[in-house]
């Protein structure tokens, strides 16, 4: 099976998605880091607000323009940087604010937005927003394109579906017009349709209280006047999600529950005609030869001369096996639903991965062919 | 200072994967199991809940999953509707507020109303006199929160509503709301973890944050998936030896002896420095060995709980 350098091949761009707490931080950057040691000068941006990123490139701090990642550390851990490695964390706010910046109307339009109390004090938390400014961060850069290839960690969204959602919930906020001509609070609503929309204002100033909506529907209406610069924006966005030099990747842990988000996600990037590179199943516990479970006990107590430690190892080991065999028949079920999209799996190692060190563990495995995964699998993860 | 079970709302969250659903579970099986009416809440649609026990769909109803022990899954869509239907006692108006395209577009565009409404239904869950129809009082309510940066957002927005909105229906209850999320005489947090570095690390930001920017205090971290320490380091030194000329299945068995005992080192490591860098008290909870959480396991980590 495929490995992550041949999946890349020829690609510009590969997005890593997939729910939180399954390794797609810590597996853009190792794919980053990867690209950049065969001579290509990458650029990871990460959206993650608990700057997990930066933790693991031995970052101080990243902002939301890329710096470089010094390739002495890298030297260091014993991985010669033949290109370079730089990295970005996404400030959301600063991002949308640019945005509107870019455009607004005019200056006026544009201060009224900025200073909004919705949208000073929401901004950030908007539903689909981090998601959102991710993809437009990406298309930036994109565009101005200083660099060979992009990697987007994509925002820890529990669902990892908001992800796809995003540029289309976006678009509902802004082109909400209709509520903003209506809503104007100075008489305008009587004049637009009449004597219901009247009373329709009334029942809104019963439900949500006048200044709420005074201050909504300046905000709406303020927004209104970017609609095309957003819209047109957005498609572009989309189009280059859609491009075939895009790779998504969906990163996955092997438990059932991620297991099945990893079946749905893929099927909705499908679904969507986005180009699809490959599931990366994160923490596998490998399985061992079939049927090694049976009787290792009278072999064992032989060997430590102990039977009560021979009996602790014997009940660990099937501890282990029970979870490689779940992990075994998760993946299987996986590698049925994907259609010939590579399944890669990354061991569960004995040392817990968040720096350096194990970054390029976890590299080894991603770029390594599949028969050489298996084997530094069956070595490393003991079992 | 009551007890964690004994508060009236108990907000779990974390960092994505730790385990925040199953801990909201098993904390809801431990408040029934001392004689507790209590209710766990989905914020995201995950229907974990039901998952576990075999249920159908919860969706948005309280459904009893196991004996005083329920389940919901907050939509927001659905809690605004019942917030509309509490507020407008007008049937005409009502009918004329849900036809309307504006009201659609008013909710659906509004920043953080959805997060608004999920939280007025999680307090309403809460209410001694509650005003949903059939609507009884539940001892204790469980909110499986969002993961970390979401979920400050997520307990934040009652106060920003009530920021942005001076007076009005909103304003009164987003003030009411946020009381509730402060009050740490019925609101308590619990945040979950896992023994490994980042979780740890984000695990103490977490504390802070919530401290700082929600003004509520963690009553308690969870550090969930503890391996067992099967073997001391002599033993460890033993099972090293016997692998150098060990192959096959026992050589296997050695080598995942060898790596478990690595691995919960490096776990009692990081516990360590959770105990240092928490405020709130540690507890512990087990790595279970099984291919998927079922009730037995969940009765297991519930004892573990309190």
């Amino acid at each position: 099976m495929a490995s992550v350098e041949e999946i890349l091949e020829g690609r510009g761009i590969c997005i890593c998605a997939g729910s939180g707490g399954v390794g797609k931080t810590t597996t853009s950057a190792a794919i980053a880091a990867g690209l950049a040691a065969r001579g290509k000068k990458v650029v990871v941006l990460t959206i993650d607000p608990a700057k997990r990123l930066a933790d693991s490139l031995g970052l101080e701090e990243l902002g939301n323009e890329p710096s470089r990642v010094d390739p002495k550390l890298f030297e260091r851990a014993g991985m010669e940087m033949k290109g370079e490695l730089w990295a970005m964390m996404l400030d959301a706010k600063a991002t949308f604010d640019e945005l509107v910046r870019k455009n607004a109307e005019d200056e006026e339009t544009r201060d009224r937005i900025l200073q909004n109390r919705i949208y000073r004090q929401i901004s950030n938390a908007l539903a689909g927003s981090q998601e959102y400014m991710a993809m437009e961060k990406l298309f930036e850069i994109h565009q101005e394109g200083d660099y060979d290839f992009l990697v987007l960690d994509t925002p820890p969204s529990r669902n990892a579906l908001d992800f796809l959602d995003a540029p289309k919930r976006m678009m509902q906020f802004i082109e909400g017009r209709s509520m903003q001509m209506f809503m104007k609070p100075t008489g305008v609503a009587a004049k637009f349709v009449g004597r219901g929309s009247a009373m329709m204002f009334s029942i809104l100033k019963r439900v949500v209280g006048f200044d709420l909506l005074a201050d909504i529907s300046e905000f709406l209406s303020a927004f209104s006047g970017m609609v095309n610069g957003f819209q047109q924006r957005a498609k572009r966005v989309s189009e280059l999600l859609a491009d075939p030099a895009t790779s998504f990747l969906v990163v996955c842990g092997p438990q059932g529950q991620p297991i099945e988000e990893a079946v749905y996600f893929h099927r909705k990037l499908v679904e969507a005609k986005l180009p699809v590179g490959g599931v990366i199943v994160n923490k596998v516990h490998y399985e061992t030869e079939a049927g090694a479970r049976a009787d290792v006990e009278p072999e064992l107590r032989k060997l430590l001369g102990d039977a009560d430690l021979a009996e602790r190892v014997t009940s660990n080991f099937a501890d282990y096996q029970a979870l490689a065999a779940r992990d075994a028949h998760n993946v299987e079920h996986l590698a049925r639903e994907l259609e010939g999209h590579a399944v890669i799996r990354v061991p569960h190692l004995d040392d817990d991965v968040h720096d350096l060190d194990g970054l390029l563990q976890i590299n080894r495995y991603l770029f390594a062919t599949s028969a050489e995964r298996e084997a530094m699998a069956t070595g490393v993860s003991g079992s | 200072m009551p007890d964690l079970l004994d508060k009236k709302m108990i907000v779990v969250t974390g960092k994505g994967g730790v385990g925040k659903s199953t801990v909201s579970i098993a904390l809801g099986m431990a408040a029934a199991a001392r004689g507790k009416r209590a209710i766990v809440c989905e914020v995201a649609s995950q229907e974990n809940a039901s998952r576990v026990f075999r249920r159908a769909e919860v969706g948005f109803n309280e459904v009893e999953i196991s004996p005083n022990l329920w389940s919901i899954s907050i939509d927001p869509d659905e809690s605004m509707r019942e917030y509309v239907l509490l507020q407008l006692k007008v049937k005409a108006m009502r009918d004329l507020l849900f036809r309307s395209r504006i009201f659609t577009y008013l909710a659906a565009a509004t920043p953080g109303l959805k997060e608004l409404v999920t939280i007025g239904k999680i307090w309403e869950l809460a209410q001694p006199d509650r005003k949903v129809k059939k609507g009884r009082e539940y001892d204790l309510v469980i909110v499986d929160a969002p993961a970390t940066g979401h979920g400050i957002g997520f307990l934040q927005t009652p106060r920003t509503f009530a920021g942005i909105a001076r007076m009005g229906p909103i304003h009164s209850q987003a003030q009411e709301l946020d009381r509730f999320i402060t009050d740490h005489e019925r609101t308590g947090v619990a945040i979950v973890s896992i023994p490994e570095e980042m979780p740890v690390n984000e695990s103490a930001t977490l504390e802070q944050a919530l401290r700082d920017e929600v003004g509520v205090s963690v009553d308690r971290v969870y550090m969930n998936a503890m391996y067992p320490e099967r073997f001391d380091d002599s033993e460890a030194g033993r099972l090293e030896r016997a692998a150098r000329d060990a192959d096959g299945s026992s050589g296997a068995a050695l080598r995942a002896a060898l790596s478990q005992h690595h691995r919960a080192r490096s776990q009692r490591a990081q516990l360590d420095r959770l105990r240092k860098s928490a405020r709130a008290p540690v507890k512990t909870l087990p790595f279970i060995f099984k291919p998927d959480l079922k009730v037995p396991e969940f009765e297991r980590l519930a004892g573990a709980l309190s």
